[in-house]
C-alpha cells in the first residue's frame, strides 16, 4: 500500500523542482483557466448530503478508524452484542479484500454490508452511501462504520459520519499520536484499547495521553480493557470502560432516549 | 495510498471542466497541514493522467504553510506541522490554515495546436 509511494515517510520524499517556466507558456501561448476547486469537493458533497439523509432519519452515524488490530471489529461485535434491542443497529465494514469482518458481525444478529476496497486503502462518501442504501436502517438507528485499518488515508475522507472515533491499542506503543497527528487532530473520541495488557508493556499511558491532548485539546479520550480475551478468562469481565463507551454514544444520539418523568406526557 | 484516490479526483475534476481539450499545465495547491505528501502525488500524476487530456501536462505545486495562534498568549507564527507549540510553551495551539487540498488553475492548448 503506502510503500509504493513512500506517502506515510516524508523523510524519504526530496522536494522536486516544480515547472514554473511551462506554466508561464501556457499562458503566453494557450489559456489559463481559474479553477479555484477543492480537490475533495466531489467527496465532501456526498458526505454533506449523506450526513442530511442521516439527519432528517435520526441516525447516528460513527465512523471508527484505527490501525490494523488495535480491536476495532472485536469493540464492535461487543457493543452490539451489548446495545442490540436497546437501539436499531447497523455495520458497514470496510476492508480491502475479504468478507470475514462482516460475518462476524452478521453472527451478533445485526444488519451488516461489507465494501471491500480492492487496491484503496480508505472508505470514501460514496462507498458509504452505496452500503447505506442497501442498509437502509431505520429511524433513530445507530451505524458504525469500522473504516480500512489505517492510521493515515481514512483522516482525509469525509464519510458523512455524525462523530469520528479512534482506536489505538497500548501495544502499538504511546507515539502513535505523535506519528499520526491528522488522525487524531479530527477525533471526537480516542478509546485506549487493551489497557489490562499495560503492566506487561513498557509502555507509558499518561505520556499518550498527553500526546493526544496536546494533538486534540478537546478531544474526549476513554480506557477499555480485556475485550480481547476470550469469554470467561480472568480480566474478560467487567469491563467498566465499555458503560462510559455505551454513555458516550448515548449522548450523541440525535435524539437522545427518552426517559420519561413521572407524570410527564412522552412526545411522539 | 490516498494520494492515488486524490490524484484521481484532480484529474476527474479538472476532465469534467475541460472536457477533451488538451491540458498543458495544472497548478495545485497542496498545504504543509493537509496531510497530502506533495511528492507522492506528483508519482501518481503520470501514472493516473495517462490516455487522458492531461497526458504530459506539466505539474505544479504550491505548498502554503499553516497558521497557528497560540490560545493563552494570542501570538501568531507559522506552523509546518500539526503538532506546535508556541514560543510561550504552551501547547493550547489552534491551527489555521495550511489545510488547503485545491486545484488553482490549468492551462489549456491553443485550439490551433490541438490536433
Amino acid at each position: 500500500m503506502c510503500e509504493t509511494c513512500g506517502c506515510d515517510d516524508p523523510a524519504a520524499a526530496p522536494r522536486l523542482t516544480s515547472f514554473p517556466a511551462d506554466a508561464g507558456a501556457a499562458g503566453r501561448s494557450g489559456r489559463e483557466l481559474l479553477l479555484e476547486q477543492r480537490v475533495l469537493a466531489k467527496n465532501d458533497e456526498q458526505a454533506g448530503q449523506t450526513r442530511q439523509r442521516l439527519a432528517a432519519r435520526n441516525v447516528l452515524a460513527v465512523n471508527l478508524m484505527s490501525s490494523p488490530g488495535s480491536g476495532k471489529t472485536t469493540l464492535l461485535e461487543r457493543t452490539v452484542r451489548d446495545l442490540a434491542g436497546q437501539w436499531p443497529l447497523a455495520v458497514v465494514e470496510g476492508d480491502q479484500e475479504s468478507v470475514r469482518d462482516a460475518e462476524r458481525i452478521r453472527a451478533e444478529g445485526v444488519p451488516v454490508v461489507q465494501v471491500n476496497t480492492g487496491r484503496g486503502c480508505h472508505l470514501d462518501a460514496d462507498m458509504v452511501d452505496r452500503a447505506l442504501r442497501a442498509l437502509d436502517p431505520p429511524a433513530e438507528a445507530v451505524v458504525f462504520v469500522e473504516n480500512v485499518g489505517n492510521l493515515v488515508c481514512p483522516a482525509l475522507f469525509d464519510l458523512g459520519e455524525g462523530v469520528r472515533v479512534v482506536l489505538t491499542s497500548v501495544t502499538e506503543g504511546e507515539d502513535k499520536p505523535l506519528k499520526y497527528p491528522h488522525m487524531f487532530a479530527k477525533a471526537d473520541l480516542v478509546l485506549l484499547t487493551k489497557c489490562d495488557l499495560v503492566p506487561y508493556l513498557a509502555v507509558d499511558v499518561d505520556h499518550c495521553m498527553g500526546l493526544i491532548r496536546r494533538i486534540n485539546p478537546a478531544v474526549d479520550v476513554l480506557t477499555l480493557s480485556g475485550l480481547h480475551l476470550p469469554a470467561g478468562a480472568p480480566g474478560a469481565e467487567p469491563e467498566p470502560g465499555l458503560a462510559a463507551w455505551y454513555a458516550w454514544l448515548r449522548a450523541r444520539r440525535p435524539r437522545p432516549d427518552a426517559r420519561p418523568r413521572a407524570g410527564a406526557a412522552g412526545r411522539v | 495510498m490516498h494520494e492515488l484516490a486524490i490524484t484521481q479526483s484532480v484529474v476527474d475534476a479538472i476532465v469534467e471542466r475541460t472536457g477533451p481539450t488538451r491540458v498543458t499545465t495544472v497548478r495545485l495547491v497542496i498545504g504543509r497541514l493537509s496531510g497530502v505528501v506533495p511528492e507522492s502525488v506528483r508519482f501518481c500524476f503520470d501514472v493516473v493522467t495517462a490516455g487522458t487530456p492531461l497526458a504530459g501536462a506539466a505539474l505544479t505545486i504550491d505548498e502554503p504553510a499553516g497558521r497557528a495562534r497560540c490560545r493563552r498568549c494570542g501570538a501568531e507564527f507559522v506552523a509546518d506541522d500539526v503538532l506546535v507549540l508556541c514560543g510561550c510553551g504552551c501547547a493550547d495551539v489552534a491551527v489555521d490554515g495550511g489545510d488547503d487540498l485545491r486545484i488553482a488553475s490549468v492551462g489549456l492548448m491553443p485550439a490551433a495546436e490541438a490536433s
